[in-house]
């Protein structure tokens, strides 16, 4: 913990990743002076609002706002009181920095904060506790032109493809886009308060491994974080590597899944077949590790339930050499093919300055050549040790989104090698997990495939729970793929959208 | 004669291109036979109609499978005429085609759903700018033999006295191009469009019949395969041989089909699709390479 002393009056408090503190040393602020430091901090492109959020005390509604410095790995918060369902108006951080613009809808969705000059306060989800129980999935506030030249088209929620369900509402002219809308929230499970309702910390971590399938690693090594930073407790070395080893995987199978399906889109079957080949090895090794394909189970806060042990080693160094030929002559093949060029090459185009203005993280802001990964900026495990450089692209099209693809799955293989190199002894831990610490707050960050995984979480005076918030990248990450397919065709919108591929249920919780 | 021989070729001829897809992709496949197989399992069904749908969308499947067996009956066979022969019977053939395509995408407006919408818009667009190629290539042919319907074109394309077999075998080659490229924007093949996808945004021809089911679909798809043999008829046409044995020009006629079939499943294994927006652009090409033919006509005919 670090305090701003400089400042006469503390006016934010200073923690690192996965640090726990009493929530009581937050600073509290006015509104408006809770509004000018947090707009000042994102004046630099260096700091990005990582999660900001209310939690209702008595009467009042706290609102908490975590904002990371990405070059001095610190986590800045400060917190302010609101009131809430009642006359009073504020004015909305959005109108100056569009970064906040999900949080402040979802904070005004859940408890009825009303303010002045927000763009436009549209529903985030449709949760059953709502502040406004008339807003209705079905009366959604669509933006609409009245216009005889364009014309909209709808797609979803129920999609040709096996997928999640979400709605897109495109205005076209022509075959030409001009805006699209993305509205989520059909599988809303209300995952933040069933966290507070289940006791057992097993049901616990199994909620954070399907808070979105894609990710199970990436949720679940958050949850388990939180919970021995809360229960002060240290993981040691083995549980570091086997988390950091599974992160890598993960990363490897989803990326390569995503390459599969960027060349099916562009209908190139060789790169859909040869790719959805080389991803089979990689999960299938996870099932021979902990019993799972999508590595449900392998996490768990302060125990590992599986060694990694010489023969798993064995087995995973021989699936990255026959994966690491076939994948480099495969992509060569890709990257050579003026077709496929031609599709991937200036389509769904972010550029910086919009990355920066909404706030992307993960692959998204680094196709655009924003630097945005927890793995260097918020060193964690054993990325402490690994000299992580994060790949950047600059041209923010589909063709920078799967360079970095690439780029990462070969990075990924890299840290695994060297990780096998030196694997921790096995540790039969019985060690049994004291309760959380009272009045605490622990804010988490991890590099999952997507981008950066936000968990905070804040117990009361009896060591208990009293609010669970996540953000998945998605969350951030939306609003740019809305951005990318502007005025490109929309026969090119697949193919954007998968070079983003978000998660719909780490959106909806 | 030519119309059994089309109709035992759309027996295989999907097949045959699926079957070179999966191998190229190290797969196994299903077998040749099994397109028809799922025709033949949709055929058994009934259709569902949507309320908004008029009459026009119930009969369209039927028409659109009867124009293309109209325009099947139009093609000859080495020394025998097609059913339907006469002066300039071409033109016929083309605007029959169109018109099932013209049916086709009133349907797909009848719908009034916003996606088949774009397909039929799409397809519209596409067709247009494919029908140049088609008749300044059968129209250059025609000039060179100095005959006008399909029967006397191709039965003297090889043996008139102003082109050598050299020359009329290599235009031969070129118009078999444009016929074929003409085949994958017909049938909507990649690289014009997808047929394996599911995201409505960018089918074309898919698109146009997402609300058609069973019986309906079966026909539909059948009527694509036989679509495709049609336009692989009239490149064999450019290649049997006169006066032989009618068992050779049998032969020359699959060898040639399932060459087609062999190329374009090759083609969609090694290539991707375009964007909707260079489609145009390669649909033009193919009237170029007519052009070509024209003025290869034009030269050896002495008229420039």
């Amino acid at each position: 913990m670090e305090c701003s002393n400089n400042m006469t009056i503390r006016k934010y408090i200073t923690v690192l990743n996965n640090e726990t503190i009493d929530f009581r040393s937050i600073p509290v602020l006015e509104y408006d002076e809770f509004m000018e430091i947090n707009l000042l901090f994102l004046k630099n492109a260096n700091n990005h609002c990582v999660n900001y959020f209310g939690i209702q005390s008595d009467d009042k509604l706290i609102l908490i706002c975590c904002i990371a410095n990405d070059s001095r790995a610190r986590i800045k918060l400060t917190r302010t009181e609101v009131e809430f369902g009642q006359d009073k108006i504020y004015p909305s951080m959005t109108a100056k920095n569009l970064a906040f613009n999900m949080f402040e809808r979802e904070i005004c969705e859940n408890f009825g904060v009303k303010y002045l000059d927000h763009p436009w306060l549209k529903p985030v989800r449709y949760p059953f506790d709502r502040f406004t129980k008339t807003s209705l999935i079905s009366d959604y506030p669509f933006y609409h032109v009245d216009s005889e030249e364009l014309h909209e088209v709808g797609v979803g929620p129920i999609h040709a493809g096996i997928i999640e369900p979400g709605h897109f509402r495109f205005i076209c002219k022509g075959e030409q886009i001009i805006h699209l809308e993305i509205q989520l929230g059909y599988q809303h499970r209300g995952i933040e308060s069933l966290f507070l309702q289940k006791n057992k910390l097993l049901q616990k971590v199994t909620l954070a491994e399907s808070i979105a399938g894609d990710t199970t690693v990436g949720h679940a090594s958050a949850f388990a974080n939180i919970w021995e930073s809360l229960c002060g407790y240290e993981p040691d070395e083995e549980l570091q590597f086997v988390r950091t080893i599974a992160l890598e995987l993960e990363r490897i199978a989803i990326h390569t899944g995503d390459l599969s399906a960027i060349c099916g889109d562009i209908a190139y079957q060789l790169g859909n077949s040869v790719f959805g080949r080389l991803r089979t090895p990689i999960i299938n090794f996870m099932q021979s590790w902990c019993g799972n394909r999508l590595a449900k189970g392998l996490i768990r806060p302060a125990v590992n339930n599986y060694p990694f042990t010489s023969e798993l080693k064995a087995s995973l160094l021989k699936i990255l050499d026959d994966f690491e030929p076939d994948f480099n002559e495969m992509i060569k093949k890709l990257f050579h093919n003026p077709g496929c060029l031609l599709r991937l090459e200036k389509t769904g185009v972010v550029t910086y300055d919009q990355a920066l203005e909404i706030g992307a993280v993960g692959m998204a802001a680094k196709a655009s050549g924003l630097n945005r990964d927890i793995r260097t900026s918020h060193p964690f495990y054993q990325y402490k040790n690994i000299d992580h450089q994060p790949v950047i692209k600059h041209h923010g099209d589909v063709f920078s989104r799967t360079q970095i693809r690439r780029e990462e799955i070969l990075q990924s293989i890299k840290y695994i090698r060297s990780m096998l190199d030196n694997i921790p002894a096995h540790n039969q831990r019985n060690d049994i997990l004291p309760q959380p610490q009272r009045n605490s707050f622990t804010i988490s960050l991890v590099e999952g495939w997507r981008g950066e995984i936000c968990h905070c979480a804040i117990t009361n005076e009896n060591g208990e729970l009293i609010k669970y918030k996540i953000k998945d990248p998605s969350f951030h990450n939306w609003l740019a793929l809305a951005l990318s397919v502007r005025k490109n065709e929309i026969s090119d919108f697949p193919i954007c959208n998968k070079s983003f591929n978000l998660s719909y249920c780490g959106f909806d919780l | 004669m030519n119309i059994v021989l089309i109709l035992i070729v759309s027996l295989f001829f999907t097949g045959l291109v699926n079957r070179t897809k999966s191998i190229f992709s190290g797969r196994k496949g299903p077998g040749i036979f099994q397109p028809l197989k799922d025709i033949f399992r949709l055929l058994k069904k009934g259709s569902v109609y949507s309320t908004t749908s008029s009459f026009i969308f119930r009969i369209v499947p039927s028409v659109y499978f009867s124009t293309v067996l109209i325009a099947a009956l139009f093609i000859p066979f080495g020394g025998d005429r097609g059913l339907i022969s006469f002066q300039f019977d071409f033109v016929l053939f083309a605007y029959i085609l169109a018109l099932g395509k013209f049916f086709n995408i009133i349907s797909a407006l009848d719908t009034g759903s916003s996606f088949e919408g774009m397909g039929a818009s799409r397809e519209a667009l596409y067709s247009m700018l494919a029908e140049p190629a088609f008749f300044i290539t059968i129209g250059s042919l025609g000039l060179l033999t100095g005959y006008s319907s399909f029967y006397q074109i191709f039965n003297s394309i090889h043996y008139s006295a102003s082109a050598s077999p050299v020359i009329s075998y290599s235009l031969g080659m070129l118009a078999s191009v444009v016929f074929m490229f003409l085949g994958l924007v017909e049938n909507s093949r990649i690289p014009i469009d997808d047929p394996k996808t599911h995201l409505e945004l960018t089918m074309i021809h898919e698109v146009m019949i997402l609300d058609n089911s069973g019986f309906d679909l079966g026909l539909i798809l059948y009527t694509g395969i036989l679509k495709f043999a049609l336009y692989g008829s009239l490149i064999a046409n450019m290649f049997f041989l006169n006066s032989t044995h009618i068992l050779i020009n049998i032969f020359i006629f699959f060898s040639l089909q399932a060459l087609f079939a062999l190329t374009v499943g090759t083609l969609e294994s090694f290539m991707a699709r375009f964007r909707m927006n260079q489609n145009p652009q390669f649909i033009l090409m193919l009237s170029s390479v007519s052009l070509l033919i024209f003025l290869g006509v034009m030269i050896i005919t002495g008229k420039i």
